[in-house]
């Protein structure tokens, strides 16, 4: 039954494969690819669930020499939101590249990207995640330029040196690692890790490369462009995955492998760096004058609210109530991938109808396109923290764990940053609300605007009631050093 | 182990000259000259890790992993070497 555990990244690889030499069917070789590949991972999941964490030896060499793929309720977690995620993008990226030349490239690339997001989620061995973490970016890359502008472009390669520059500080990381310990297998490292000036330099080479790749402030200037100036589809998973899987490697890192060497100085920093980013990406957001540009601001600043858990985390003893945390930060970071990719392809929506994304002449928005407007208010109302969406559940137990902990200086970090992202969301609002000509007389609903309004009612209602699916999940880990 | 320990503090070194010149450049060849000479710098400190000793044969596994660092940084610099041509392609239309 372990053999369940390939079949995530077999399934995709395939589809890609097939693509690649079918590119006339591409488009129905790419849907069907990432559904059968959602199939995989729930039946994954349910295994998981059922019967807790779970391992598989690939070629049936045991860790240590071969390597090792595992699933565990965190892996779990972010395996589903990435796959329900791409599926409802695939459905529209269905449509939004039925007419492109590009059709093939996006198909076999997007496949590729899936396999490497499902790969990285299950690696149980440092060496495969920083080749995953590889195939992630350049399959990012690729996708981020096809649109094909100068603009894009030169993001995208900014976004590709950056990248890789990254990568080469984790994979340096890997290189200490590997002479202390010997191995590179997880499991076996996150029991023999203890503190001290390998594992120390080890941990902060590897999180530097990673912070580039989650776009933390300062790191953050790369992701702007680049997230804005691709095709809708991918900028949705760009924003809403590729950002979350830096992100799932440094919880991975810090909680699991290098528990013992994490101090609460380094927790602090990177909670103010959040802190910041947070302020000044709500900021931005504010400024933008386009839909897209403020999306991947928003972006900056949801990301640092994910960060704003590290010190919390390191402060708070190992057990329920770290437990709780831990979920709670797993919440936002899966209401924000349900809530920004709902967001972008709304956006994508409105770029392909009007021809702009300029937020000031959206007026007329609602009435053109009424289901579209009320994607962008629901994901809104999630990218808030309002209630009942997932985001609030998990905000409300950041404020819990900052009166646990007495760490105050958070507070005001959390009240202004929900203050200014209500503010950026009701700005577009009210100009999406407005009467006005911009956007194009009213049509029907059209099959691409259902993906963005499922996806945000993910966000704001199945995650809100559902909430404690994600708290009893988390617990089981397939790593001993972390939770125990 | 002393010789190895050279090895290791030479691609130490190259790394960091590397990070600097990739962050400092403006330009994208200098740039791109500049991550592999980062990238150099980490796989001489895997094949440094590699030695055990004069009686003891060399550790396969940090050559395995060199080997498949250099066939992504081959790609990676191609990818981006393609995209500077695209974008000069565009520059002169």
């Amino acid at each position: 039954m372990n053999n369940l555990l390939i079949w995530p990244v077999a399934v995709p690889l395939l589809s890609a494969l097939l693509a690649l030499l079918w590119p006339r069917r591409s488009t129905w070789i790419g849907v069907l690819g990432t559904a059968l590949s959602l199939l995989a991972v729930v039946l994954v999941s349910r295994q998981v669930i059922e019967s807790g964490a779970i391992e598989l030896a690939l070629g049936g060499w045991s860790p240590g020499l071969g390597i090792a793929l595992r699933a565990d309720g965190l892996s779990v977690l972010m395996l589903l939101m990435s796959t329900l995620v791409s599926m409802a993008v695939a459905v529209y990226a269905s449509v939004y590249f039925s007419r492109s030349e590009r059709r093939s490239e996006f198909w076999v690339l997007w496949l590729l990207l899936i396999t490497a997001l499902h790969a990285l989620f299950l690696s149980g061995d440092l060496f495969n995640l920083y080749v995953t973490l590889e195939l992630l970016g350049l399959s990012a890359v690729v996708l981020a330029c096809l649109g094909g502008s100068r603009e894009s472009l030169q993001a995208a390669l900014n976004y590709l040196v950056l990248g890789l520059l990254g990568s080469m500080a984790f994979l340096i990381g890997v290189a200490l690692i590997y002479a202390g310990y010997g191995t590179l297998d997880m499991a076996a490292l996150a029991v023999a890790i203890e503190s001290g000036p390998t594992a120390w330099l080890a941990l902060s080479l590897m999180t530097g490369g990673l912070l580039i790749k989650s776009a933390l402030f300062p790191l953050h200037f790369w992701l702007p462009p680049a997230h804005s100036n691709a095709p809708a589809p991918v900028s949705a998973v760009l924003s809403a995955l590729v950002v979350k899987a830096a992100l799932y490697l440094i919880l991975r890192l810090w909680l699991a492998l290098f528990d013992e060497v994490v101090t609460q100085t380094a927790a602090l920093i990177l909670g103010l760096l959040g802190g910041i980013a947070v302020l000044w990406g709500s900021w931005a957001a504010l400024q933008a004058e386009r839909l897209k540009l403020m999306a991947a601001y928003s972006t900056v600043a949801q990301v640092g609210y994910l960060f704003l858990f590290l010190p919390l985390l390191a402060a708070l003893p190992e057990g329920t109530t770290r437990d709780v945390a831990l979920g709670a930060l797993v919440l936002l970071a899966l209401t924000h991938g349900f809530a920004k990719s709902a967001f972008f392809l709304a956006a994508g929506v409105i770029m392909q109808r009007a021809g702009h994304d300029r937020i000031a002449e959206l007026g007329g928005t609602a009435r053109a396109l009424p289901v579209t407007a009320f994607t962008l208010a629901l994901a809104g109302v999630a990218l808030i923290g309002l209630p009942p969406s997932g985001s609030f559940l998990a905000k409300w137990q950041l404020l819990s764990s900052v009166f646990i902990t007495g760490q105050w200086i958070w507070l005001p970090v959390i009240a202004i940053g929900t203050l200014l992202a209500g503010a950026y969301t009701f700005r577009l609002l009210g100009y999406a609300f407005a009467p006005g000509e911009g956007v194009g007389p009213s049509l029907s609903v059209g099959r691409e605007e259902i993906p963005a309004v499922l996806l945000a009612l993910v966000a704001t209602l199945v995650l809100g009631f559902w909430a404690s699916a994600v708290w009893e999940l988390v617990p089981i880990s397939a790593y001993a050093g972390g939770e125990g | 182990m002393t010789q190895a320990l050279i090895y290791a503090l030479t691609g130490a070194v190259l790394f960091m000259l590397g990070v600097r010149a990739t962050l400092l450049r403006d330009a994208l060849l200098p740039r791109l000259l500049a991550l592999n000479v980062c990238g150099a710098g980490v796989f001489l400190i895997f094949v440094s890790l590699a030695y055990r000793g004069d009686s003891l044969p060399v550790d396969p596994v940090p050559h395995a992993l060199v080997l498949t660092g250099l066939v992504v940084a081959i790609s990676a610099t191609a990818l981006a070497l393609a995209l500077n041509r695209r974008l000069r392609e565009m520059a002169d239309e």
